[in-house]
């Protein structure tokens, strides 16, 4: 069944894929263009920047990344399988870190995590949650309810909520929003983790300087058009301001 | 086609002006002729717009959305021809302008479920063309249940006879009324859906259009 | 295969009853809101200081009606906050599995409301709630399984959708008419001087054939339905 989970090493099952093709993809909402003519590759052990303006269409994308959303045009492939043919299964296989977090405010740290690793069907759930809260570093404030949270602490947690399973990809829809300095470098710590475990990282952001450097590769959406090429992950600002006035 | 039902259409008042008067009501009855087909048109209207839901619910065929949604403003057009031309009917033949008997308020609620259907369709948003196919869906499956509620709400009270049994000489004109509905129903049902596929066609251009 | 479709239901059901009992904020608020519609119904249908026959039927599932409405939204809206039913769908569960986890908490919500309502319209109408106490728990547990099992699709579908708030019954009333008729005449024939039982039973299989039917309807369509 895979490695046993030690909180690092993304667990290998059938549906597991080691590299994400997004080929021509596209998004309409009746005459309006969410997404269109989106294509890049990624494979196991990246960061991929999503990058460009509010309503570019980062979050559709990562919707559609996500199996959530369906494609209007084109396709993504996991490992070569689209997610119709991989099955339900492959939800298994993503962890997604949303912009509203997804986390019952009425619960407990330790009972958010608890109810989705059951959710997940995860074996030895009470472990799992514990080390997950270890690493949030939330230790002492697992039994206090999230709502009493700041943002960064309930960012740590639902962060934790989507690796629990350990997934094979990783999509964040800006993560950064609302973090002091301190839980910025945490958060990209805590990626780095994720990609040095052989996670595929999908990062939707508006913060350049945040991940400058911080990115394999940086793919830029205007309008929901990708724009320019998909490029390195450094040298953000001068290249996304090319891109966008190309 | 249009031409035929259209022409069917002219000629029946002189049908049904050749098909004798009844006893007690006079000429008023006659309206019979028109109310009867538009119930049948709205009942399969409701069934079309169902199945066709189902279609694209499971089967995941785009196209049969235009079938679903032509195929429900069909039903609420025929189903508020019969809730209008029937009261005309009751106020003279029974004295009231409605009861509470079986067929009538099923139709009435079938009614409001198409209606709902199409006001979820319209102010639902983006997404709502599968909601509407849920509802249809469950409209239509709803069809048997709502008339025995009905019936049997009614049956165990006092009842007032509804339809009357029609003599011979009065088939004719119903028949010839009933085919004409019918191809009414059939070209308006396709030209409705063809509308509804060719504004999707027209969608999926313009955004080709913009791709360079 | 079935043990993982009722484990992923009982765990949500789990969930939603652990945070509804941590404020009981729905669980309060639908109990006073059926008690009010109680009491405006019977300013309109109380003639003389009488009742009209059968009024008390009438009022009770009326009440449950909009409670069960109420209650419907407000708990798909504490899914749309934080966008945890997103969360919820994105898990590898069976998705039919979520609806039955989210039918079953409202059901027994709604139960809990009808622990009160049910006894305050046998004081309030002189209605004889414990005679055939039976018939009257089938006709409740039928009737309020066929709205809720509705109502639970419908609302779920609604979450992402404008207008949630008048849509919902819009769309659930008209469908639910068999229901409402069901519950309403099974209740009055109960409540009769003399009950027909007889009518009584009709009714409850009537209940019975719709749960059948809607529920598993609803169960095929929970999945294409929500997948945008």
């Amino acid at each position: 069944m895979g490695k046993p989970h030690d909180g690092g090493t993304v667990m290998t099952t059938q549906a597991d894929f080691e590299r994400l093709a997004v080929i021509d993809l596209a998004r309409h909402y009746g005459r309006r263009k969410a997404l269109s003519q989106v294509n890049f590759l990624c494979d196991a052990g990246e960061i991929i920047g999503l990058l460009g303006h509010n309503g570019a269409g980062k979050s559709t994308l990562l919707n559609i990344l996500a199996t959530l959303l369906g494609a209007s045009r084109g396709r993504v492939e996991y490992g070569g399988r689209t997610a119709a043919a991989a099955g339900a299964d492959i939800r298994a296989r993503i962890g997604m870190l949303g912009h509203d977090l997804f986390l019952y405010p009425e619960l407990t740290a330790r009972e958010n995590l608890v109810f989705f690793g059951q959710l997940y069907g995860l074996s030895d759930v009470a472990a799992r949650v514990e080390s997950a809260l270890h690493r949030a570093g939330l230790g002492d404030r697992a039994d206090d309810f999230v709502s009493g949270f700041s943002r960064g602490m309930r960012q740590r947690v639902a962060l934790e909520r989507a690796l629990l399973h350990a997934p094979r990809l990783l999509l964040l829809d800006e993560p950064f929003t609302g973090l002091d300095q301190a839980s910025n470098r945490a958060l990209v710590e805590r990626l780095r983790e994720c990609q040095q475990a052989g996670c595929i990282v999908v990062l939707a952001t508006h913060d350049l300087d945040i991940v400058d450097g911080v990115l394999s590769r940086s793919v830029f959406l205007h309008n929901g058009r990708q724009v320019g090429e998909p490029g390195p992950g450094t040298g953000l600002r001068d290249r996304y301001q090319k891109a966008m006035s190309a | 086609m249009l031409a035929l039902a259209a022409g069917m259409f002219a000629l029946a008042p002189w049908m049904i002006n050749a098909a004798p008067n009844e006893a007690t009501m006079g000429l008023v009855y006659k309206i019979y002729f028109f109310h009867m087909p538009s119930a049948w048109m709205f009942m399969v209207a409701a069934i079309t717009s169902g199945v066709a839901s189902a279609r694209f619910l499971f089967l995941k065929r785009p196209s049969a959305d235009g079938w679903a949604l032509a195929a429900g403003e069909l039903a609420v057009l025929f189903g508020a021809f019969t809730l209008v031309t029937g009261p005309l009917w009751a106020r003279k033949a029974w004295g009231v302008w409605w009861v509470w008997d079986a067929r009538l308020t099923s139709s009435l609620m079938l009614f409001m479920i198409f209606v709902a259907y199409l006001l979820l369709r319209k102010y639902g948003g983006p997404g709502a063309d599968k909601l509407g196919a849920g509802m249809a869906l469950f409209g239509m499956a709803n069809v048997p249940f709502i008339y025995v509620s009905v019936n049997y709400w009614r049956t165990f009270h006092p009842l007032t006879s509804v339809v009357p049994t029609l003599p011979v000489e009065m088939g004719i004109p119903l028949w010839y009324c009933v085919t004409a509905f019918t191809l009414l129903f059939i070209v308006l049902l396709r030209m409705r859906t063809r509308l509804e596929h060719q504004r999707a066609r027209v969608e999926a251009l313009y955004l080709l259009e913009d791709e360079s | 295969m079935m043990r993982a479709f009722f484990r992923v239901a009982w765990i949500v059901v789990k969930k939603d009853l652990t945070v509804e009992v941590r404020s009981l904020e729905i669980l309060s608020t639908t109990i006073f809101f059926a008690v009010t519609v109680v009491l405006m119904f019977s300013f309109g249908l109380v003639v003389d200081g009488r009742p009209l026959n059968d009024v008390a039927a009438a009022i009770l599932w009326v009440a449950i009606a909009f409670s069960g409405t109420l209650a419907l939204g407000r708990t798909f809206e504490r899914e749309r906050h934080n966008d945890t039913l997103r969360a919820l769908l994105l898990a590898p569960a069976d998705r039919p599995a979520l609806y039955v986890g989210k039918l079953a908490g409202i059901l027994l919500l709604l139960a809990l409301v009808q622990v009160v309502l049910v006894p305050l319209v046998g004081l309030l109408f002189d209605a004889p709630i414990f005679e055939h106490g039976f018939h009257l728990l089938a006709l409740l547990a039928g009737g309020t399984l066929g709205f809720t099992a509705v109502g639970t699709l419908f609302a779920a579908m609604l979450v992402r959708a404008r207008s949630r708030d008048v849509l919902l019954p819009i769309m659930l009333y008209p469908m639910t008419v068999p229901v409402m008729i069901a519950g309403v005449r099974g209740t009055a024939a109960l409540f009769q001087p003399t009950p027909n039982l007889e009518v009584t039973q009709f009714w409850i299989a009537l209940l019975v054939f719709f749960d059948v039917v809607f529920v598993t309807l609803a169960l095929w369509t929970f999945d294409p339905v929500m997948t945008d």
